[in-house]
């Protein structure tokens, strides 16, 4: 390395180095102390003693971690499926030419934005059994027995997938810019070539903004297993029947009520597994359906 | 084109997508207005009303509790303080037969004659202390906010005042270390050629798929072996580190500056951190602010962190607060002081968005579609 090189590197990790220094201490030993707890019997006050795998065998053998498990890859079924093509049918909505886009854009969005604490309370009430305006409406145009929302197993997971439906207005904002980024001159071309609107649709717009669906999808994914807060806060952690029982909420209450802290990043391991296997998953099969333009 | 049936087609769903979505933000606002006991009898008035009736000759404010639509009989129980209304078919031989079996002596202190045509109301003072059941065209009924529950809410919260400034002092710690540090390191990775810097932009982008929980419980015990836990530090600190995420969307943007720029500061004799801090950041702007806004909106509406870290009632944030005022009001929730606290908690959003509503567009542009 001539002088010059070593100044300049000298100069670059100077400006990169808060990062290198939070990465050391905020991730790389994060990352490393929690893989040893990980294997080790924790409880924050005491040190940990290893265990070696007790805590992953535990969690084969803990019926309500294979609860957890089960409820969190059912909300998701339900929600991310609603979320991803509600949004879409929303932006695909904005994106015709109609007066006043930016208002409706800015209706859509702005929920999205809302605390996560504010917007679970509003949604307490409104999906309140009796008081609430959801089953006020529901009686007054005749079901004589609405769903008890937040009490009913059953229903619980609906109901959240309903409270995150709410706030899809940020992958309608993401999905709105790509539609606009789809080349005029294909859609155009289809035209000539007298393309009825829904062939269009399938075979020119939705293949153009595939890798924007693929983002949302992994974003969804990811997002998906770690969902908490509003099962938390309006369920009081478990809810009825442990039916929201979320797989982050098992580990927040493994790690700081139970102060089984060995297990919960154990947990916590399984989970960055199950997302690396998800994510690879869907690459893999998104390279039948993902355009990349240009390609 | 489109015909006009498409188009109109278009238009009704996008105005009953809107209906839907601004509906909650209704409903909040309007049950934050209605007196309490308006939320719990009437919860599907849609707005809140005055009721009054006239006491002595002129009209006094009044708490309505029950509408009667059939025929009943306003009784006191032998023996009960507070008089009830029965119906009148369940009455008989100056009796009252509340349950199967025991039959009870009663006074009977008003007939009801109330029909469905025209129904009777049972109404109380504004302090209970005295109850009466008159016609209902006797009382005198109009729109009425109740602006006074902002206040009651606040207070019910306790250390409202507080939590507000944690909350902001946390923002504006947030997005002052946020912003500094990530435009820093995303200078270092997008204008400056060093060897090493790619490897290491590699290894940003990988730590941005860890997911929190996996370090959750080391940086607990990490802070806590520091002594921040109860204290606002461990929620702060982190951010004068850069964050993954911002340093990438910067660098995205730094990069479009023509690299001649740097060059000619340099021919001139700048040194680094002056063309960093006098000739690049001033053109960022925009992308410092997209990142300043979404970082404030993280800090405000942050919840994980505060549960986990913040141990004493004094020093939570608004999140925490919020979520604390629903649990301590065990069993009849006063749902409008709620909804005029969680009003209040999502005002300062509401305003920050229809103030620089292009500027959250273009961040959600750019983090989608460069992401």
């Amino acid at each position: 390395m001539t002088s010059g090189e070593r100044r300049r590197s000298l100069v670059g990790l100077a400006f990169v180095s808060p990062w290198l220094l939070g990465f050391l201490v905020f991730t790389a030993y994060p990352v490393c102390a929690s893989l040893y707890y990980s294997f080790c019997d924790y409880d924050v006050l005491s040190r940990p003693v290893w265990v070696g795998l007790l805590n992953y065998q535990d969690m084969v053998s803990d019926s309500v971690f294979w609860l957890s498990v089960r409820n969190t890859l059912l909300f998701n079924l339900i929600a991310l499926p609603l979320g991803l093509a509600s949004a879409l049918t929303l932006a695909l909505l904005l994106n015709q030419p109609v007066k006043m886009r930016g208002t409706f854009r800015a209706i859509y969005y702005l929920p999205s934005l809302v605390p996560a604490v504010a917007g679970a309370m509003v949604w307490l009430w409104i999906l309140n059994a009796r008081l609430g305006l959801l089953n006020q409406v529901l009686v007054g145009i005749g079901f004589s027995n609405p769903p008890q929302w937040l009490v009913d197993p059953a229903w619980t997971k609906p109901s959240l997938a309903l409270v995150s439906l709410w706030g899809c207005g940020n992958t309608v904002v993401i999905y709105l810019a790509a539609l606009q980024g789809v080349p005029q001159s294909l859609i155009e071309a289809s035209m000539i070539d007298g393309a009825s609107p829904f062939r269009r649709l399938v075979h020119v717009t939705l293949p153009a903004i595939s890798p924007v669906i693929y983002f949302n999808l992994l974003i969804g994914i990811i997002g998906g297993l770690q969902v908490f807060t509003s099962a938390f806060i309006m369920m009081g952690g478990a809810g009825p029947e442990r039916s929201v029982l979320f797989y982050a909420i098992y580990i927040y209450q493994n790690a700081f009520e139970y102060r089984h802290m060995g297990y919960a990043s154990a947990m916590a391991w399984v989970l960055c597994m199950l997302i690396l296997v998800l994510t690879l998953l869907a690459s893999q099969i998104s390279k039948r359906f993902v355009h990349y333009q240009g390609e | 084109m489109m015909s006009k049936t498409s188009k109109l087609l278009v238009y009704a769903l996008l105005l009953a997508g809107a209906a839907v979505f601004i509906l909650p933000f209704a409903w909040m606002v309007i049950t934050a207005l209605k007196p309490v006991d308006q939320a719990l009898t009437q919860p599907g008035a849609w707005l809140p009303r005055k009721f009054e009736a006239q006491v002595g000759g002129h009209f006094k404010e009044v708490r309505t509790s029950g509408v009667i639509t059939e025929p009943s009989l306003w009784i006191r129980q032998a023996g009960a303080r507070n008089p009830v209304v029965v119906r009148e078919a369940t009455v008989w031989d100056g009796a009252w037969n509340p349950a199967a079996g025991a039959s009870v002596p009663i006074e009977v202190i008003k007939r009801v004659p109330a029909s469905s045509g025209q129904p009777w109301v049972e109404i109380s003072s504004l302090d209970g202390s005295a109850t009466d059941i008159i016609r209902a065209s006797e009382m005198r009924t109009h729109v009425s906010f109740r602006w006074e529950n902002f206040p009651r809410a606040i207070a019910s919260m306790r250390h409202f005042w507080r939590y507000l400034a944690n909350t902001l002092l946390l923002c504006v710690l947030n997005v002052c270390g946020t912003v500094l540090s990530s435009a820093m390191v995303a200078y270092g990775f997008s204008r400056l050629e060093w060897r090493g810097r790619e490897g290491l932009f590699g290894l940003l982008l990988v730590t941005m798929m860890i997911p929190f929980p996996v370090v959750m419980v080391p940086l607990y015990s990490l802070f806590r072996s520091l002594g921040m836990v109860g204290t606002l530090q461990p929620l702060w600190i982190g951010s004068f580190f850069a964050n993954a995420f911002n340093v990438f969307i910067l660098r995205q943007f730094f990069r479009t500056i023509p690299k001649d720029l740097s060059e000619a500061a340099r021919i001139d004799g700048c040194g680094e951190f002056r063309i960093f801090w006098q000739i690049i950041l001033p053109l960022c702007t925009p992308a410092l602010i997209v990142v300043g806004l979404f970082t404030f909106l993280g800090a405000w509406n942050d919840y994980l962190g505060p549960l986990i870290y913040l141990t004493d009632e004094r020093d939570f944030t608004l999140a925490l607060g919020l979520d604390a005022m629903k649990s301590s009001e065990s069993g009849a929730t006063e749902w409008p002081y709620l909804m005029a606290a969680s009003t209040l908690v999502i005002l300062p959003v509401v305003a920050l968005f229809f103030f620089a509503q292009r500027k959250f567009v273009e961040g959600i542009a750019l983090t989608g579609i460069k992401g």
